[in-house]
């Protein structure tokens, strides 16, 4: 790494060498175009934040937070406890679901084992499909064919199987990188392989597990299109898991299709992108913890 | 004796939840077909993907103008994101000091953070509006998609791109610049050629997010279910097709929508294939 970066300083100084002009033509337009895609990018997400926050902050008020909602008031708060109880929900299903996988993918599956590569296969297509894809399979399974209408539960099944291959893929490397020697060492002492597991392997894995929760959790709160026909769009929080509830997201999509409410639109989008980043901040945090070790 | 059935019923517990997700995705293959084939065979499944017209309420669903707004918006946001996002991972790579590294990383995941409603917002806000008064028009537009969703696609492709960018050798580097190939050339013309496949892979896996994105687009397209006409007049894509007028749409119209779901899986099915392709090709040079 520093190899590289001393070789990128020389290369940034002046070239000595009397190349010819061509060359260094060449290499001032490559050079300026890179600086310009990369200022593009991170001036484009600086853009995104600060346009949000400045609009934001100034229409954040203290009726956007009150208990219940009505056309006065637009108050996002029913929608934040629905983006909680939601969140709540589905990492209560996902988590077990998507670490116990992992643990047979890696624990116990045999080298070779057919099963392994086909629920690779199928986690790399979950991964792509689109969320809107999710929702109107959640509609068709949950709302209609188990006729629960539009609910909490509807919804949090449909973001469980959405977010089950991120909690696969990190629970599995981090099962992975905890050294063979931890388990043999177990084995040896008379452990079994289930105790091994639970005692042994798990609670090394614990970091790597808790970032793909983090990342679950941002990819939960800013859901929309897969909420919309599975819990539905009420702003309201539901009295059970079978009311329909809009989280944080699809409350600030519905701001938008109503279009009366600008200000409180603004407001409730500040508070989505804060939770995010505050979210990212969490995943980062505990990344660092995990290189650190 | 007791120890031994725990074992077994445990193991078989994790043998059931790595099922779930092969479960899952038969689900989803199962409730689609079954409810989207049927609507294109009484549709005719000509009429329904080429048909110009799309007029839920005299029941002709043809769907070619929302094919085809998914498939300009998307190559509008690959011409947009493409090379901004492959010079950005060349940028992080190659020319940016390990210290503003640590800003930029965490930056691009905030990026794929971001949730489309909010991206979705800021292009109504920002970019229609600037659209509106360079172009005229109503400024929600194909060209207000394609920069939302060329935007969006960055940090897919800046990370895709950047970890094969650092899997290239150093010594493919350091052979150009000994032969006197100046920094920037020795990049371009060695390092970028021997990542082509990861940065491929990459840009597919944007393509698929693209024309995936929903929510984002619906706020900035315009949505008129019209055969698309020019850059900066209103495209509706598949996504948002479905999305507008799931809410309401009963019968046939219901159908239609499905199997509306179902073209678009089955683009997305070719872009996974094409991505795990790629995929295995580069991990195994």
């Amino acid at each position: 790494m520093t190899k590289t970066t001393a070789i990128a300083k020389t290369a940034a100084a002046p070239q000595k060498s009397g190349g010819v002009s061509g060359a260094k033509a060449q290499a001032a337009v490559l050079r300026t175009l890179v600086y310009a895609a990369a200022c593009l990018t991170f001036g484009a997400l600086l853009c995104l934040i600060i346009y949000i926050f400045l609009k934001g902050i100034p229409n954040l008020s203290l009726d956007l937070f009150s208990p219940t909602y009505n056309s006065e008031n637009v108050s996002l708060f029913p929608a934040l406890i629905n983006t909680v109880i939601m969140t709540l929900l589905s990492l209560l299903i996902a988590v077990p679901l998507g670490v116990f996988s992992a643990i047979y993918l890696v624990e116990y599956a045999k080298r070779g084992n057919k099963l392994v590569g086909l629920v690779r296969i199928t986690t790399e297509t979950l991964q792509g499909i689109p969320s809107i894809v999710y929702g109107l399979f959640g509609f068709l399974l949950f709302v209609t064919t188990f006729s629960w209408g539009y609910s909490l539960l509807a919804g949090a099944l449909t973001l469980v199987i959405m977010i089950l291959p991120v909690i696969m893929r990190t629970t599995e490397e981090a099962l992975k990188s905890v050294p063979d020697s931890y388990r043999e060492g177990s084995f040896g002492l008379g452990a079994g392989r289930l105790r091994t597991v639970f005692k042994i392997v798990l609670p090394s894995a614990v970091p790597g597990i808790l970032s793909g929760v983090v990342l679950s959790t941002g990819r939960i709160v800013g859901e929309t299109a897969a909420l919309i026909y599975t819990a539905g769009t009420v702003a309201q929080v539901p009295p059970d898991l079978l009311g329909s509830g809009r989280t944080m997201a699809v409350h600030l999509y519905a701001l938008w299709s109503e279009g009366l409410n600008t200000e409180q639109s603004y407001a409730t989008a500040v508070v989505l992108l804060l939770i995010v980043v505050l979210l990212n901040a969490a995943s980062g945090a505990l990344a660092k913890k995990i290189t650190l070790k | 004796m007791k120890n031994k059935l725990k074992e077994n019923i445990m193991s078989g517990v994790f043998l059931f939840c790595a099922c779930v997700s092969i479960l899952a995705v038969a689900l989803i293959c199962v409730f689609l077909f079954a409810n989207g084939i049927p609507a294109m065979k009484k549709i005719g499944l000509l009429n329904f993907l080429l048909g110009k017209k799309w007029k839920p309420g005299n029941d002709i669903y043809g769907i070619l103008p929302m094919i085809l707004g998914s498939v300009y918006v998307t190559a509008g946001a690959i011409v947009i994101g493409v090379p901004i996002g492959i010079l950005a991972a060349v940028f992080m790579t190659r020319f940016c000091p390990d210290r503003l590294r640590k800003f930029l990383k965490p930056a691009v995941d905030l990026l794929a953070g971001i949730p489309s409603v909010v991206y979705g917002f800021f292009g109504l806000m920002v970019i229609v509006p600037a659209v509106r008064q360079i172009f005229g028009g109503s400024g929600t537009s194909m060209l207000a998609a394609s920069i939302v969703l060329g935007i969006m696609i960055l940090p897919t492709i800046i990370s895709v791109s950047e970890s094969s960018l650092r899997a290239v050798p150093e010594s493919y580097y350091e052979g150009a610049r000994a032969l006197g190939a100046t920094h920037e050339r020795s990049v371009f013309m060695t390092v970028l050629p021997a990542a082509k496949s990861g940065v491929t892979a990459g840009v597919i896996l944007g393509i698929g997010r693209a024309i995936g994105e929903t929510m984002a687009v619906i706020m900035v397209a315009g949505n008129q279910a019209a055969m698309p006409g020019g850059l900066t007049r209103g495209v509706r894509t598949m996504t948002a097709n479905i999305v507008l007028e799931m809410g309401y749409a009963a019968d046939l119209h219901r159908e239609a929508l499905i199997a509306t779901a179902v073209v678009l899986f089955v683009f997305i099915l070719i872009i996974n294939l094409s991505f795990s392709l790629l995929k295995r090709r580069s991990e195994s040079k």
